[in-house]
């Protein structure tokens, strides 16, 4: 045994001597590789971060949103409701909600309005998101200007600026009372935008929603699961666009390392036919091939990785934000947390490595099953 | 299909792995008509060159497919969310008909690819090129299997469509459902839990014997790779009860999710490991007086035996821990 781990260990040692002898050819291959790695690493992270920020926002969501159906669009569902699907069994509370969207002509951006329970604003008061405080650049204290549905202004006082840890959800919220809301939108008392609805057994969800969707054939349930799985899909989605995207990349890349493993120049080609003449044999010749495609895998994988990690989680990624994250007038400003699991690691290694070390393979052979003489009279 | 970054990787390393095995298929034929030791010719000697390059390519092309079991299971389970009805890898590899074919294949090729990898390392030292021939007829048999797998896994990926509704692992793994799983979860715990551990004694048994007297070698193979056998059906049958606390759940992939400690990625790797190399002695056994194998595979096949026994060990030994911890009692 500890003739084999010697053996690999001389043999490692001269692979390091080799490389720094070849310094510009490797180092010029080491860039690529690093960024080809670098580029896949920072999207697999990214989409990754993003699925798990969306899970994060979804957990305080109610376990299902109920919606009236009309025509095949979405309408105000009667507050009668409520107290029916309460009595379903399983079911813990239903909550009436008001809320909508607001198209802001100056801005360009759209808003959430929400009507607040508790402890909600005072009549003629709101409460807004950072976000709307940055495009509007109003403070506390200051008026809101809000066109009513009936065309006539409403002015509104900003009671608090909501801080910025809440921006990822609260970013273009405006919190106002359920009396404003209603008055802004016209939304009559015996009507709400939606119900939330809390069950005791996550696992009866599904069997609610079919009884609901039975007994209000007009109905619409939405599990939070099932906005959970569409996110998932969505980001799943454009992680992978971008991937086969750079998969043109990672095809010029391993182009570029097969030529460069091909290329082997008369000092290269002398010194193995050296090696072999002093006792080298083919297999060891291969063993000093792999040793050196794994130093510049192994580093380049590592570099790679590392930089993307900072790119994604320090400098919000700006490289891929637009692609992945989409764009709006009024985005959130959030910093994703740093989460890397093996599996991404194992994935990127996948897609990064094991393209590059089949590319060198067969250059490798070649290089190893040199006859002696032909090389060193080369 | 789903465009997720681990389906595109899969994609991408079985495509690799079936070109590298295509590439190998083709001169292996080769070396198994041509081949003549004796020959000094140019064909000759190019195909002992060629040696290197097939090794070289089939032991990296066998080691992405013994890891692509893996990771095809874990992308599986971390996919189940995008199916309504899925809680695990089973409702996942449920969406079509291709998912647990595919599964199977995996299996199957890990468990010879490391039993070739095993030939082909006892190949390599010998100067004489003494297993050339059968490494090669062994290469021709995995390769249609690693081919199929590619192109079913591809089928696979293609064909998961987010709308289709799949079943749950504890409607697949229930005792009342018919066919291959069922009848597993419907084997009986006492008697199973018996046989397993009269299966993993009897195997330490042979192998302490063959490592002593050098007898017993295929009696040792055969009886590890049927401990193998009786060790996935008793995860099905009764050790995954005891990680889940239920008498009724028999998923072997609910015990891979991060809620039971991912002990399953330990589970499965010391019993495929323990099975590949019990598997792999036995391959060994016609040829270990042949030549310059004389030197180099007893020594190999006594690694071979105490590796077998060390997984098969911690297998168990993670089995009697759980079994001993959990409340669960079974009758």
């Amino acid at each position: 045994m500890n003739r084999t781990v010697e053996r690999h260990r001389n043999i490692l040692d001269f692979a390091l001597s080799s490389l720094l002898r070849r310094k510009g050819k490797n180092l010029s291959l080491w860039v690529v590789y690093t960024i080809v790695v670098f580029l896949i690493a920072a999207i697999v992270f990214y989409t990754h971060a993003l699925k798990r920020e969306a899970a994060l926002v979804l957990q305080g969501a109610p376990d299902m949103v109920v919606q009236k159906m009309v025509a095949g669009r979405q309408d105000l569902v009667p507050v009668a409701y409520a107290g029916k699907i309460a009595a379903l069994r399983g079911v813990s509370s239903v909550r009436p909600r008001c809320w909508g969207y607001y198209f802001d002509p100056i801005s360009g951006a759209n808003y959430t309005l929400v009507a607040s329970e508790s402890p909600s604003p005072a009549p003629g008061a709101v409460d807004i998101g950072s976000g709307v405080a940055r495009v509007l650049r109003v403070g506390r204290g200051d008026l809101l200007p809000i066109r009513s549905s009936s065309g006539a202004p409403m002015l509104l006082t900003v009671r608090k600026v909501l801080p910025c840890v809440s921006e990822l959800v609260a970013a273009d919220l405006i919190v106002m009372s359920e009396g404003d809301l209603r008055d802004l939108f016209r939304i009559p008392r015996d009507l709400a935008t939606d119900l939330a609805v809390t069950v005791a057994n996550s696992d009866e969800l599904a069997t609610l929603a079919v009884k609901i969707s039975q007994r209000f054939p007009d109905s619409r349930p939405i599990l939070k699961s099932e906005i959970l799985r569409t996110y998932d899909s969505i980001f799943d989605w454009r992680g992978g666009m971008m991937v086969v995207v750079l998969a043109v990349a990672v095809l010029s890349f391993v182009i570029f390392a097969w030529d460069k493993a091909t290329g082997l120049s008369a000092e290269e080609r002398k010194e193995i036919g050296i090696l072999k003449s002093v006792g080298w044999e083919t297999g060891d010749v291969l063993l000093l091939k792999f040793w050196e495609g794994a130093v510049i895998s192994l580093s380049a994988f590592l570099c790679g990785v590392v930089l993307a990690y900072f790119q994604v989680f320090f400098l919000s990624a700006s490289l891929f934000e637009p692609a992945l994250k989409g764009w709006a007038v009024l985005y959130p400003r959030f910093r994703l947390v740093p989460e890397v699991d093996p599996y991404q690691l194992v994935v990127l290694f996948f897609l990064t490595v094991v393209p590059y070390t089949i590319a060198t393979i067969v250059p490798s052979w070649r290089a190893a099953t040199v006859d002696p003489d032909a090389a060193m009279r080369s | 299909m789903i465009l997720h970054p681990a389906v595109l990787a899969l994609i991408v390393a079985s495509a690799l792995t079936g070109f590298m095995v295509l590439y190998a298929c083709w001169y292996g034929a080769r070396i198994l008509l041509q081949w003549e030791i004796r020959s000094g010719s140019e064909r000759q000697l190019g195909l002992e060159r060629r040696t290197y390059l097939i090794s070289t390519l089939l032991c990296f092309a066998f080691a992405v497919q013994i890891l692509s079991l893996f990771l095809y299971v874990y992308t599986a389970d971390r996919l189940h969310g995008l199916f309504s009805g899925a809680m695990c890898a089973a409702g996942t590899l449920n969406v079509n008909r291709y998912g647990y074919p595919v599964l199977v294949l995996k299996a199957v090729t890990f468990l010879l690819a490391g039993v070739w990898l095993i030939v082909n390392h006892a190949d390599t030292r010998g100067y004489d090129y003494p297993l050339i021939r059968i490494k090669y007829a062994l290469l021709l048999l995995i390769a249609p299997l690693v081919l199929t797998d590619g192109i079913l896994e591809y089928r696979y990926f293609a064909g998961l469509r987010a709308d289709v509704i799949t079943s749950c692992c504890g409607s697949l793994f229930s005792r009342d459902r018919a066919g291959v799983a069922g009848d597993l979860a419907a084997l009986p715990s006492g008697p199973m839990e018996w046989l397993f551990f009269a299966g993993m004694i009897a195997t330490a048994a042979c192998g302490i014997r063959f490592n002593r007297t050098g007898s017993g070698g295929y009696l040792f193979s055969v009886v590890g790779t049927l401990a193998f056998f009786i060790a996935v059906a008793s995860l099905i049958s009764f050790i995954c009860l005891y990680y889940y606390d239920l008498p009724t759940h028999h998923c072997p992939f609910c015990i891979l999710q991060k809620e039971y400690g991912s002990i399953g990625y330990a589970l499965y790797a010391t019993l495929f490991g323990g099975g590949v190399a019990g598997m792999g002695t036995g391959a060994l056994m016609p040829f270990r007086n042949r030549g310059t194998m004389a030197a180099v595979i007893p020594p190999l096949q006594r690694r071979l035996v105490v590796a077998t026994l060390v997984f098969y060990l911690l297998f168990t030994l993670m089995v009697c821990c759980r079994m001993l911890l959990s409340p669960l009692r079974l009758g």
